[in-house]
């Protein structure tokens, strides 16, 4: 039986937060929980760029903002115990957690708060009930990102992707990038579901086309996928008969949306929010049990680690006073006056209002700017040098002047790694910062066709132009 | 080697009697087409034991339902597979419904089956509160039961060749011919001498049969749609519940499962050309919902974890078809063994040795000991000091590799170990019971895999299988082939 302050589950970006700011915050009495071998949570195989602008002032890869985070914990929060590759396997409303590892067996922990950061779950076939056969070749994009960039397996060579979420977005230029042919992006709703600079930068840089309104009414093939049937939907996203079209392919990806992992918080008896999926808090992310706080994805689905990282913050300060006995439980205010999340609103595409006008001289361009999340829509005419309108900032312009002149791009993939005993492994690598658009496959051959010798770590430099995002 | 018995068939049926061919001194072989046992009806089904007032009474159909059902709980309680006397209900919609009732009960009794009786719509809802509105009155069967029915499959199969006999998979049997006092039988997957054969074919039993005689019974291959939902669906009803058949056809059925998930259908459709067609329609998924939501009002479909079909073996005679073949001494066969023909299962391998018996086979039995139980750890079935006790003596079973419905790394190891070793990611999760839950292997997949290369030394990731031969998971990563 082992006594702590504070138990946080989770050790992705939100549990790493949450821990450090609880340490901070004063509680020095901290363990920290994760299933998996190693920390970082799903930005582990989250290889691509786009992370850490908001909360490092740095655009990083998945698997950089996870070591960022970790180093972090370390330097401010030495303190925290951390257990990995332990299962938490329930836990209770008196704040008991039933434990399980390979060296201490089945252990009981009793904690004075919990901060639950379990994060989410992919939604799979079964729950967009999609009639057919049942063959090989049909996963969620998840589950693809890892066999494509954890172990280094090739998942198809003709694939769709069915939901326009961001994970079906980057693994489409994923798998671009690894030799395969992406031959649509299917989406039921009128609009994309993931940020607009994904659809720029992983469906059109590659001209994947993106069919909206359309979904998958069949799957066929006996052991692999060899099609699927793609219809179009009416305004309640039924399929209209005689709109379907076959299309052939050995792979489908699903990026149909995201879960929060509440298994644990049903059977303490949390109540659980149906519009987030997540448990219900308060201002102070205090769940309706006293004393056990939520963040990140396990609490609602968040499109950006940086604002999980945020969230987190704010429930380990809030669980670090809870404990202190500063403050009083607020587990009532998660029901009676929760906390409300922004609901992810997908706008449709919007144009930009201050349009310079154009005189037909030159012609005028529109782009989505890939610069930060926000994704603003640019136009740009022609001119020399080119005008820019639509930009949130400088940065904006900078970019739309590049793309139109000489388009420019990050490199993201994974690279082998030959272990001194003689195994092979794999670790991510980006490009040094950006390079000509038209440089990409190039660069991604040259590396794909290279092994490194380990020890790696983050941040060196394996290729020339080419650095380490994780280390061995 | 010459066998004295060859099995054709490994599925329940199969392995039943291959399991109880155990006690008796002969060589036997069971053959499958397929890379695995249950891969037909055995592993789509209802997984119902039902209590037996269906089958007219005096059929062998009855006789041998009854008595499956009776022999069911100690054969899984000897092979550790789960299985739950949960009871089953048939629910009146109307008067003329509890007619029906009335005929089924009388039946019931009639079969032998126990305890039953009709319940009013008071009691009905006192023991299953989310029974829907209509329903008037219930035929109540308490032995009626819920089973895994790849594991009661594999269970016996897997005790079959523990004690020395033989499974060969991949081997779909194409050519049977009598040389002598032998039968030769031409499979996919090499040639076997046998001195009898037992033909266990399930949809393909008149086809096989077809290989030595014209058969005088025509397989009706018909085809069963499900919805498996989540196990908080799962919760809502407590005993499997089924529907009067009516004007709009046979009803289907709400149940628990065994693993705690709510499973709803079956359809029902003649299959005319593919025969093994087991895709799903929206059609038919869509009469589920709407049949279903009779018998239980709330059901979320929103939860749902999967869809599948199984197809029945449905003959164009009433009764089972168990017997030497006419006119071809040392063949027999088990054929249109349609639902219930899970339930059945128990009996039919005994009711099997006793026709070899009565056919002159010769069956000596085994001068030595041999052992017909199945040890199986469940580790999310058991308590917590239990786990910590076993978690303690055998650190594997201390990490979870199957998030969803908590399969621990020493079951997966149990499963490897298996006398019939697991050839895929399904195999792996017919055994350790892996990617069943809501996730469907997204987060043990990458796992399982691992395990599986791990299995054989210099395994290429390029011959891993979701599950049936052909179902390979990769493709060479040609990026990174040396140019
Ligand atoms: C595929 C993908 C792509 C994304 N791409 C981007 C992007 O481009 N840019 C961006 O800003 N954001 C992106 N995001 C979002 C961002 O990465 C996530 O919002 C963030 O990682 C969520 O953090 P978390 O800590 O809540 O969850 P996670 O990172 O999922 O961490 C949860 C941790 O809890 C552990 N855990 C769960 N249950 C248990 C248990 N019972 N016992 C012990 N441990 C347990 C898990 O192993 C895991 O490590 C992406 C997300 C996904 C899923
Ligand atoms: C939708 C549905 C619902 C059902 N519900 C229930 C229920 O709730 N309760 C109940 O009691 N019963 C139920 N049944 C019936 C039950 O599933 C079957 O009766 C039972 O599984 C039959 O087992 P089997 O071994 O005869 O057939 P199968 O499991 O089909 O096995 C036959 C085997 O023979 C093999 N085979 C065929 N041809 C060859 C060949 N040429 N060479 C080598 N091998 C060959 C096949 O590969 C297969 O593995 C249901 C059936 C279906 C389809
Ligand atoms: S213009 Fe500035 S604010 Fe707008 S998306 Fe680009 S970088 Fe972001």
């Amino acid at each position: 039986m082992r006594n702590y302050d504070i138990v946080v589950i989770g050790g992705g970006p939100a549990g790493l937060a949450a821990a450090k700011s609880a340490y901070e915050n004063g509680c020095h009495s901290v363990l920290l929980i994760e299933r998996d071998t190693k920390l970082g949570g799903i930005l582990n195989q989250c290889i691509h760029n786009g992370f850490g602008l908001a909360h490092f002032g740095e655009e990083l890869t998945g698997p950089e903002y996870a070591h960022r985070a970790m180093v972090e914990l370390q330097e401010t929060a030495s303190g925290v115990e951390i257990l990995l590759d332990t299962f938490v396997m329930e836990i209770t409303s008196d704040k008991t957690i039933y434990a399980m590892n390979k060296t201490d067996g089945y252990f009981e922990i009793f904690a004075k708060a919990i901060i639950l950061a379990m994060g989410c779950r992919e939604k799979a076939r079964g729950a967009l009930a999609i009639p057919g056969t049942r063959p090989a070749g049909v996963m969620t994009a998840g589950l693809a990102q890892h066999y494509v960039n954890i172990d280094g397996y090739m998942v198809g060579r003709k694939v769709v992707i069915l939901g326009s979420g961001d994970i079906g977005l980057i693994m489409a230029r994923r798998m671009v990038l690894e030799g395969a042919d992406v031959l649509a992006c299917i989406e039921i709703a009128p609009q994309p579901g993931g940020l607009a600079r994904n659809i720029t930068q992983c469906l059109e840089d590659y001209g994947i086309p993106l069919y909206l309104r359309q979904t998958v009414t069949a799957i066929h093939g006996k052991e692999r996928l060899t099609g699927i049937t793609v219809s179009e939907v009416d305004e309640n996203y039924t399929p209209i008969p005689g709109t379907e079209r076959e299309i052939e392919c050995d792979t489908l990806l699903l990026s149909c949306g995201l879960i929060p992992e509440n298994e644990l918080s049903r059977k303490a008896g949390l109540a659980i929010d149906p519009k987030t999926g997540g448990p219900f808090a308060s201002e102070s992310l205090e769940t309706s049990v006293p004393g056990i706080f939520a963040c990140g994805n396990v609490l609602h689905v968040h499109d950006l680690a940086d604002n999980v990282t945020k969230e987190a913050i704010e429930a380990g300060k809030a669980a670090a006073l809870f404990v202190g006995g500063t403050k009083e439980t607020t587990s009532k205010d998660a029901i009676d006056n929760p906390k409300e999340f922004p609901r992810k609103v997908v706008k449709p595409v919007e144009e930009s209002k201050q349009e310079i006008a154009d005189d037909g001289a030159y012609g005028v361009r529109k782009m989505t700017c890939i610069i930060c999340p926000r994704g603003c829509q640019l136009s740009v005419v022609l001119s020399d040098p080119p005008i820019v309108s639509g930009n949130s900032c400088p940065r904006g312009e900078e970019y739309a002047i590049a793309e139109v002149t000489h388009p420019m791009r990050t490199l993201t993939t994974t690279i082998r790694v030959r272990y001194e005993d003689g195994s092979l492994g794999r670790i991510s690598v980006k490009s040094n910062g950006e390079i000509p658009k038209e440089e990409l496959f190039e660069l991604a051959g040259k590396i794909h066709h290279t092994i490194i010798d380990a020890p790696v770590q983050v941040g060196d430099e394996v290729l020339p132009g080419v650095v380490a995002t994780s280390g061995t | 080697m010459k066998y004295d018995i060859a099995i054709v068939g490994a599925g329940v049926v199969g392995a039943s009697i291959a399991y109880n061919l155990i006690p008796y001194d002969v060589s036997v072989l069971l053959l499958d087409k397929n890379n695995d046992v249950a891969m037909g009806a055995t592993r789509a089904n209802s997984a119902i034991i039902h209590a037996g007032y269906d089958p007219k009474p005096g059929t062998l159909m009855a006789r041998l339902n009854v008595e499956g059902n009776r022999l069911c709980e100690k054969l899984c309680a000897d092979l550790s597979v789960p299985f739950k006397r949960c009871g089953s209900f048939v629910l009146a919609f109307s008067d003329a419904e509890k007619n029906t009732l009335q005929e089924l009960f009388e039946r019931g009794v009639k079969n032998g089956v126990p305890d039953l009786r009709i319940i009013d719509a008071g009691e009905l809802r006192e023991m299953e509160p989310g029974i829907g509105e209509e329903a008037v009155a219930a035929l109540y069967a308490p032995s009626a039961g819920i089973v895994n029915p790849w594991e009661l499959c594999l269970a016996q199969a897997e005790v079959f060749v523990r004690n020395g006999g033989t499974f060969v998979g991949n081997a779909e049997v194409t050519a049977i011919t009598k040389s002598n006092d032998a039968f030769s039988i031409e499979t996919t997957n090499g040639e076997f001498e046998t001195a009898n054969l037992i033909l266990a074919c399930g949809i393909q039993a008149d086809s096989v049969h077809g290989l030595i005689a014209k058969p005088d019974f025509q397989i009706v291959p018909t085809r069963g749609e499900y919805f498996l939902l989540d196990k908080s669906e799962g919760s809502k009803v407590n005993h499997v519940i089924f529907q009067c058949p009516n004007e709009l056809g046979k009803g289907v059925l709400v149940a628990p499962t065994i693993h705690g998930n709510m499973i709803c259908g079956p359809t029902s459709e003649v299959l005319k050309e593919d025969i093994e067609d087991t895709a799903t329609t929206s059609a038919k998924l869509a009469e589920i919902k709407t049949k279903a939501a009779r018998s239980v009002s709330n059901i979320s479909w929103r939860d749902n974890v999967r869809n599948f079909s199984g197809i029945r073996a449905n003959s164009d005679n009433d009764d089972f078809i168990i017997r030497e073949i006419p006119d071809c001494n040392g063949i027999f066969e088990a054929a249109g063994i349609k639902s219930p023909g899970l339930a059945s299962s128990p009996a039919i391998g005994p009711y099997m040795v006793e026709l070899l018996k009565s056919s002159g086979i010769a069956l000596p039995e085994k001068s030595g000991s041999y052992d017909m139980t199945r040890k199986k750890i469940h580790f999310r079935d058991m308590s917590n000091e239990d786990r910590a006790k076993l978690v303690a003596s055998d650190p594997a079973y201390g990490r979870i590799v199957c998030r969803c419905e908590g399969v621990t790394e020493g079951e997966i190891r149990d499963a490897i170990a298996s006398p019939i070793p697991p050839c895929s990611l399904d195999a792996v999760k017919r055994r350790a019971g892996t990617g069943m839950g809501r996730c469907q292997g997204g987060f043990c997949g990458p796992r399982i895999v691992e395990v599986l290369l791990a299995q054989k030394e210099d395994t290429s990731p390029l011959s891993i299988l979701q599950d049936a031969e052909g179902s390979n998971l990769f493709f060479t990563r040609e990026t990174e082939v040396e140019s």
